[in-house]
């Protein structure tokens, strides 16, 4: 899903400090020119609340609700209480979904986040070169294009005679060759390293552009008393860039736990159950198994879990800054 | 200054290999693409005798015409009806602010966060109720409730930034809310707007969940749903999926060249204004 990119652009629009204050000092000296019947608001937001009503919140409600029945889809449904919790929690191929979201997260985030601070604050120094303008293009190529293209492309680099195995040969490394996708022990970190490649060029620029509003005296002090780079990146940079780094962190954990795009087209959650993850679950449970009930108990875990992370994440991220 | 120089080598070096990375997976598709269909080539090697014509048979067995059709559809559907409602609601509850729109702001951020997997069955079964299954319709009308909660947080984020000043003087001329909104608000939302297009427009084009969940025909699909079916078909025939799979992206990759500017703009504006 793009929805990493809806995610950054919501978190920063929000982080604005000055904004909320402003927006306090305005509505106190509200003025008679904009005294508008509260019917009238109501009426613009009514086209938008309505798809959202109907559209979303009504399937959200449903899905809470088949999660305490079981049904095919067809017949009779029976009321089951927590049973297809019970069962998410219980039965190993339904919890090796969420333990192979959880590994994915050091994929999709950690490393990326890792790997683009360290990318970020080298070539921080060259942001506003040419170079660095066509970087910021070619960075963002992975954003547009759609996830089943990354994934068909990737199962292709990693495919027996792909180009990841061809660098292997060229270097001497034919040993480490093999399917990358198709091994049991290596499918999950393959998968985690094709979403780390969506998401590494997006982090880089947003935390970037997140070092490009550190104050150039700060680095300035930093290099008078004597700092070295590594010193002037864990007191000058890394506490300048909390906000970023937590919209990242955010973006990418939601990617990593909601995967769908990139484990369908390249490897169905196979080989075995080695890449299942929660939402392909859901879509085998759903519509492959006709076992509605326990499709819907994966769903409404999912969406906690992904609160789950978010909300402190957030909460960290934003404290002390209203 | 000779340790600046050497940072600034490392820098250039770090960025192109990151570039590299970026593009790599590009060059393989392209130059498998152009091997004789049927084959199993290396992973990066250059044919001794290019086949272009695998563009064309990519073009014709995925039916490629009828599905940029059928995406441009989908997007007419999804894009300008999400424009404007979620502009509507972005002004009444970033500007009117009236009373409730606290309430309402609270219950549209609430899905932003929600992953797709997490209605999509029920959504099955609703647009089943509906009689709207394997129609584009069944992509449409949900993608516009999904994209609700992030229009009406981006145009929200705008409308709170107007001085009352502007209405108030609007209104001294004797203009309604509705001529308010369309003649002095809209316009001068349009940079935020056309933001917000941009991004719809690709979410709407690489959507893939829905697609394939609640249209079988591959031909009334997103471009996205429709490659996931020409996988499916033509998946062992390695030089053809490639090149399906490259003609798939391309649409989305001319327009983001062309508005790169305002695309990363986008992207990035946030964050410059935080």
């Amino acid at each position: 899903m793009a929805g990493s990119v809806r995610d950054a652009i919501v978190d920063l629009t929000e982080a604005r400090p000055e904004a909320s204050a402003r927006r306090r000092a305005r509505s106190a000296r509200r003025s008679a020119g904009l005294r508008t019947p509260a019917w009238v608001g109501w009426l613009f937001v009514a086209p938008a609340l309505l798809v959202y009503l109907v559209f979303v919140l009504r399937p959200l409600v449903a899905t809470f609700e088949y999660s305490l029945y079981r049904w095919n889809g067809i017949g009779p449904s029976t009321w089951v209480g927590l049973d297809n919790y019970r069962e998410v929690f219980t039965d190993p191929e339904l919890l090796k979904t969420i333990t192979n979201a959880f590994e994915l997260i050091v994929f999709f985030s950690v490393i990326p986040v890792l790997l683009g601070l360290a990318i970020a604050s080298v070539i921080r120094r060259i942001a506003t070169s040419r170079l660095a303008l066509v970087g910021r293009t070619v960075l963002f190529l992975p954003q547009v294009i759609p996830l089943v293209a990354a994934g068909i492309a990737w199962s292709w680099m990693l495919a027996d005679d792909g180009f990841v195995n061809q660098v292997l040969r060229w270097v001497g490394l034919d040993g480490a060759a093999r399917a990358w996708l198709g091994d049991f022990s290596t499918a999950l970190p393959a998968v985690g390293a094709i979403g780390a490649w969506v998401l590494l060029g997006l982090v880089t620029l947003l935390l970037l552009s997140g070092m490009s509003k550190i104050d150039p005296v700060l680095y300035e002090a930093a290099r008078m008393d004597g700092a070295g780079p590594l010193r002037e990146f864990f007191h000058v940079t890394l506490p300048s860039l909390r906000q970023e780094i937590g919209v990242c962190v955010t973006v990418t954990v939601i990617a990593a736990l909601a995967s769908f795009d990139i484990v369908y087209v390249s490897t169905q959650g196979g080989p075995g159950n080695a890449t299942m993850v929660p939402g392909l679950e859901i879509y085998y449970q759903a519509f492959s198994e006709r076992r509605i009930g326990v499709a819907s108990a994966l769903a409404v875990v999912l969406m906690v879990l992904v609160l789950a992370f978010v909300l402190p994440i957030q909460w960290l991220t934003r404290r002390g800054e209203r | 200054m000779i340790v600046a120089r050497r940072e600034t080598w490392v820098a250039r070096g770090l960025l192109i290999a990151l570039m590299a990375v970026t593009i790599v997976p590009f060059v393989s598709l392209f130059t498998t693409a152009l091997h004789e269909s049927g084959t199993y080539p290396d992973g990066i090697s250059w044919p001794s005798d290019p086949h272009w014509e695998n563009f064309l048979d990519a073009f014709r067995v995925a039916h490629m015409g009828e599905l940029l059709w059928s995406s441009t559809l989908i997007v007419l559907g999804v894009v300008p009806v999400s424009l404007l409602i979620g502009t509507m609601a972005g002004f009444a509850i970033g500007h009117l602010r009236m009373w409730g729109s606290r309430l309402l702001f609270l219950l549209f951020v609430l899905g932003l966060t929600l992953p797709f997997e997490g209605i999509i069955t029920p959504l099955y079964y609703q647009m089943r109720d509906f009689g709207l299954l394997n129609t584009r319709w069944a992509i449409i009308l949900p993608l516009i409730g999904l994209f609700m909660p992030f229009a009406v947080f981006w145009m929200r984020a705008h409308f709170v930034n107007m001085p009352d000043e502007l209405s108030e003087a609007a209104r001294m001329d004797g203009a309604n809310t509705w001529q308010l909104f369309w003649r002095i608000h809209v316009p001068l939302a349009l940079p935020a707007i056309s933001s917000l297009a941009i991004l719809l427009f690709l979410w709407t084009w690489n959507q893939f969940l829905l697609a394939i969940v609640l249209v079988d025909d591959p031909a009334k699909r997103t471009m996205a749903g429709a490659l996931g079916a020409f996988q499916g078909q033509w998946g062992t025939d390695m030089p053809l999926l490639c090149a399906g799979s490259l003609l798939i992206l391309t649409p989305t990759l001319i327009l983001f060249v062309v508005f790169q500017r305002r695309f990363v703009a986008a992207l990035l504006q946030g964050s410059l204004k935080g």
